[in-house]
């Protein structure tokens, strides 16, 4: 389908579709089997000018948004959904800085980032602080000019990768949720280290890991926008996020099908290929449905909010839903379509149906997704009374 | 370290690997077929580039084609290439590998001073490896094929390794000098999508004959002594059979099949 994309963002898709062809596809397997973080990839994808299309251009970026971000997600997914999070993960710890940060904050980190010099993570999840963010229990206190921080992060993307992190903490418990701030916290701050590294069911290339701050002092010029505003700078970042996390259920979905279509091409049974056989071929088109109806949805998205939308959170929680059980259902069918030989390693479509599950989960479960939606809706009815 | 300028010629070649050819005229059937830069050719400029980021000096791409190649040689500019130069005029026609290397030496002289020229081994259309070293003939400068690694390069100087059959030689050479080079050299890169950008924008020079001061004479067809009688690939029917059992028992084997096919046994 014709999606007029400009003829830059045509290009990034393009060289983000090359590398994951040329470069990716190739060694995803291995990368999978050994859980080991893609640095030689993410070098490639750097020096291609891809860490930058989100990046404004004064800061070294391509000056792109979230359609540009989420065209290199999408492509990078198709052939291995792990080793696109190093990416996508970083879009996400880049995004409070983006959003909130100040012309200083920005000026320091933003280079880098944009360069592929470093990587970065985003910290709001603790043991009891899943999809009730408001959970939070790490503590930053303001002590002189510095911010100490004390707490545990978990199951974070990029953990012990990256060299920037952007971490939610409460300044004020008694506030609860508007008792959270953000702030940028770099590698190597002394009180910061890493915990336990997880084993994944997919996406295992993608390193996720505890963020441990034991009396971790920060500067005071670290505060993300001002005390009290974590929670919105958490809820904003995600609502642009969430369409990066619905095109790597994309890319992951397509992925699947291209490699179902062919093998359904190539599979002789009864004489014939099995794609003569009408079972099949409905559903390859219901996949193909599924991943078209999610396309239009997402770059959609993507477009309403890089138009500067300010009500966002209705339609890209329903773009990463539409996506991300799309992904789950054509990576389910592509191993159906390949049988036994579906359920082998040596076909690339039993690693994607472990990649596409994440989707569902993280950046706010589906179910968180679609409480959002519904009530959304009711608020809108309610205020048209 | 002084800034080194390089040239990498690169040819434009049919995008299969299975070339097809006319049968009657006994040329490359290129109607059809995505054309590519010569694979060879890639890890020729990709060298070039790295030697480029080490010494910051210069790559120009050129090549001698039809006019459409021009589009090829901006991918080279997206790759980061400087500067291209596409040889190209209706009396290039035609031409063999020894009226391709003239056109490229008097395109290289009129382009001026350099330090190193890098081509690929071959072109995956004709294979016949003949244009880098004739093309340094025509120049009057030193050269070496099949180089797979450059050990050391600076200015007046260039120590690399030649592949042989079973090894490698060392190769030292005063520059300028040409050097053709095999794919065990590197591996190139991906373009980047500033340099794509830039590419989009570029020029690609466009000389003729006359631009390059060339004697028609000796271009294109006219200047093609080569005359293709017939190309074919040569057929290898080699058929074996393993024999099996003990050394003792192979061996009779052998020698039983040796008198069947009427060996004769010295005396
Ligand atoms: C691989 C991986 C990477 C991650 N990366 C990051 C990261 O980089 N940064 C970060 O901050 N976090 C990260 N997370 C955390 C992720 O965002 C959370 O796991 C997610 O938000 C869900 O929280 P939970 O796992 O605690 O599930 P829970 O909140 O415990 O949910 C359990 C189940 O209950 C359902 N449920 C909960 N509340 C409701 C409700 N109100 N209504 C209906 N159903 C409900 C959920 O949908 C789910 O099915 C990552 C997680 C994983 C697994």
């Amino acid at each position: 389908m014709e999606y007029f994309l400009t003829e830059e963002q045509l290009m990034i898709k393009e060289l983000a579709a090359k590398i994951a062809d040329e470069k990716i596809a190739p060694v995803a397997l291995q990368y999978d089997e050994e859980g080991k973080f893609p640095h030689d990839i993410m070098k490639i994808i750097a020096d291609s000018d891809l860490c930058g299309v989100y990046i404004e251009e004064k800061y070294g970026g391509l000056g792109g948004g979230i359609l540009e971000m989420s065209l290199v997600v999408e492509e990078l997914s198709r052939a291995c959904g792990g080793i696109s999070l190093a990416f996508a993960g970083t879009g996400l710890g880049t995004f409070p800085i983006i959003l909130f940060g100040n012309e200083e904050q920005k000026a320091k980190y933003l280079p880098d980032i944009a360069s592929g010099k470093k990587l970065a993570a985003f910290g709001l999840t603790e043991a009891n602080a899943g999809s009730d963010a408001a959970g939070v229990q790490t503590t930053a206190q303001l002590d002189g000019d510095e911010y100490v921080l004390n707490g545990t992060k978990q199951w974070i993307t990029n953990g012990g990768e990256a060299e920037i992190y952007t971490v939610i903490a409460c300044t004020n418990r008694s506030k609860g949720a508007r008792g959270f701030s953000a702030f940028i916290v770099e590698k190597d701050t002394p009180g910061f280290t890493f915990g336990k590294k997880e084993n994944k069911m997919g996406i295992r290339a993608s390193c996720t890991r505890e963020l441990v701050f034991d009396n971790c002092r920060i500067p005071k010029k670290n505060l993300l926008a001002k005390e009290g505003m974590g929670f919105i700078v958490a809820m904003k970042t995600l609502d642009r996020t969430r369409p990066g996390v619905a095109a790597q259920a994309l890319g992951i979905a397509q992925g699947a099908f291209d490699a179902a279509l062919k093998y359904s091409r190539e599979r002789v049974q009864f004489g014939q290929t099995i794609s003569s056989f009408q079972a099949i071929q409905h559903m390859l088109a219901d996949m193909a449905i599924q991943i078209e109806a999610s396309r239009c949805l997402v770059y959609q998205t993507c477009r309403h909010i890089d138009s500067g939308a300010k009500n966002i959170s209705r339609e890209s929680a329903m773009a990463k839903v539409m996506a991300s059980d799309t992904a789950m259902k054509v990576t389910t069918d592509a191993v159906q379509i390949l049988g036994g030989y579906g359920y082998m390693k040596e076909y690339p479509v039993e690693k994607m149906m472990r990649d596409a599950k994440i989707t569902q989960i993280y950046e706010g479960t589906n179910q968180i997704q679609r409480n959002v939606i519904a009530l959304e809706l009711i608020k809108e009815l309610s205020s048209k009374k | 370290m002084n800034k080194l300028n390089i040239i990498v010629c690169v040819k434009q070649v049919p995008g299969t690997n299975e070339v097809k050819m006319n049968k009657e005229t006994n040329t490359i059937i290129r109607e059809g077929v995505e054309a590519i830069i010569n694979p060879f050719d890639t890890y020729a400029l990709e060298e070039g580039l790295r030697i480029k980021d080490k010494t910051s000096g210069k790559v120009t791409v050129m090549s001698m084609g039809i006019p459409t190649v021009a589009d090829l040689l901006k991918e080279t500019i997206a790759l980061g290439a400087d500067e291209t130069v596409l040889l190209s005029d209706r009396a290039f026609a035609g031409a063999d590998t020894l009226a391709t290397s003239y056109a490229l030496s008097m395109g290289i002289k009129k382009l001026g001073s350099y330090d190193l020229i890098i081509c690929g081994k071959q072109a995956t259309d004709g294979d016949t490896a003949q244009v880098g070293p004739s093309l340094a003939e025509k120049l009057k400068i030193p050269h070496s094929t099949y180089i797979r690694k450059i050990e050391e390069i600076r200015e007046g100087y260039i120590r690399c390794q030649r592949m042989t059959e079973d090894g490698y030689e060392v190769i030292e050479m005063s520059l300028p000098a040409v050097i053709t080079v095999v794919k065990e050299i590197n591996e190139p890169r991906l373009p980047s999508i500033k340099g794509m950008m830039r590419a989009k924008k570029a020029n690609v020079t466009v000389w003729t004959a006359d631009d390059i001061n060339a004697d028609k004479n000796l271009c294109g067809l006219r200047g093609s002594p080569t005359q293709v009688v017939k190309t074919f690939v040569p057929v290898h029917e080699v058929q074996s059979e393993m024999l099996e059992g003990t050394p003792q028992e192979q061996a009779k084997s052998l020698v039983d099949k040796m008198i069947n096919m009427q060996f004769k046994t010295c005396k």
